[in-house]
């Protein structure tokens, strides 16, 4: 199915969780928790049709098609 | 501070290491708070920041892009320096609640550097808004920095609604013109019981030194720094000008005068014929 990612078509596996998304784009593994199978700091967030999705409900929130996804980090700023 | 040069760069050192920067309950060995914005290159902001002392840096809230994405949090993770996400770019108090929201989560810290702005031109707060997202944040748990006006009395305002900290420009971001209003500066000091950073406007290590004279607790810069000639000096430039700007409060300035006053005896003076 398809879900908007940051303003563009994603596609993901149907039923797909947020865990799976953020596993899927940023290339690390995720425990149930939220936090990396490494132990390192992420630094991600996730916002599904401008709700924030807590980190803890990442792995039970399923994505539905035509969901709207912001996934954001941080970047230099003043 | 006797003694040589080298005592007295110790005796500095010590200074600052006695005089930390309390912020809601958290202790910073620097007075100096810096942006991470403008820089052209990772490898160059680190050295600025290292060579800045700073223990505080400022972020933004970007879409995550894979090709591009990691290292700046990493570089700071790294160094141990800790971080306050920003809300630049939002124009409402909507879209502030949202981003600070998103960098609660993203970076696992509730304390916020709350800008709204009124439009791209000036990049001036927009005090309504501002009002209306630190209300918002405080109820949501946020430790809000309040990028204020240098408004006396919407600093007072923002302080009452429960921020964390109020942050007075000195000039508009990116300017470098300094402290435009260095009295207003000092009236919202003289009447905060929060933590007054100086924060915007800042051109170089005399600016900084001047917002400390004037009694603000703290000093945040980015451009200043980042896109000087040589921002690891500049950074370094301005690690001392804040902790000279803090003495200086400390010790208690002579006052202005209208006519000279000799500091040489005049008794006691050899004659010539």
């Amino acid at each position: 199915m398809n879900i908007k990612l940051n303003g563009a078509v994603h596609a993901v596996s149907d039923g797909a969780s947020v865990t799976t998304l953020v596993s899927q784009v940023t290339g690390r593994n995720l425990a149930p928790n939220g936090q990396t199978a490494d132990g390192q700091k992420l630094g991600v967030a996730v916002a599904r049709n401008s709700e924030v999705v807590p980190r803890s409900q990442w792995y039970v929130t399923a994505l539905a098609e035509g969901d709207d996804v912001e996934l954001v980090t941080a970047v230099q700023g003043g | 501070m006797a003694g040589t040069t080298v005592a007295g760069v110790a005796g500095t050192a010590q200074q600052a290491a006695a005089d930390p920067f309390v912020v809601d309950g958290v202790e910073l060995g620097s007075r100096l708070i810096m942006g991470t914005g403008g820089a052209p290159s990772l490898d160059g902001l680190g050295a600025a920041l290292i060579a800045s002392g700073t223990e505080l840096t400022t972020v933004a809230m970007r879409r995550y892009s894979p090709a591009e994405t990691g290292s700046l949090f990493q570089l700071l993770v790294d160094r141990n320096i800790r971080v306050l996400p920003n809300t630049a770019g939002c124009f409402t108090a909507k879209d502030a609640v949202m981003t600070a929201e998103l960098a609660r989560e993203a970076l696992e810290t509730d304390w916020v550097k709350l800008e709204v702005i009124a439009d791209e031109h000036t990049l001036l707060p927009d005090a309504v808004e501002l009002v209306d997202a630190t209300e918002q944040l405080v109820t949501r748990g946020f430790k809000v920095f309040a990028y204020t006006n240098d408004d006396p009395v919407l600093a007072l305002r923002l302080e009452n609604l429960g921020a964390t900290a109020v942050m007075p420009l000195g000039s508009p971001i990116g300017t470098g013109l300094g402290i435009l209003n260095p009295h207003n500066i000092e009236l919202i000091v003289s009447r905060a019981s929060v933590p007054v950073v100086l924060d915007a406007g800042i051109g170089t290590a005399s600016d900084a030194a001047l917002a400390m004279e004037l009694g603000c607790d703290a000093v945040l810069l980015a451009t200043a720094v980042t896109r000087a000639q040589n921002p690891a000096l500049m950074g370094e430039a301005f690690k001392h000008a804040v902790i000279a700007g803090r003495l200086a409060k400390a010790a208690g300035r002579i006052p202005r005068r209208e006519h000279a006053l000799a500091s040489s005896a005049m008794e006691g003076r050899a004659e010539f014929l």
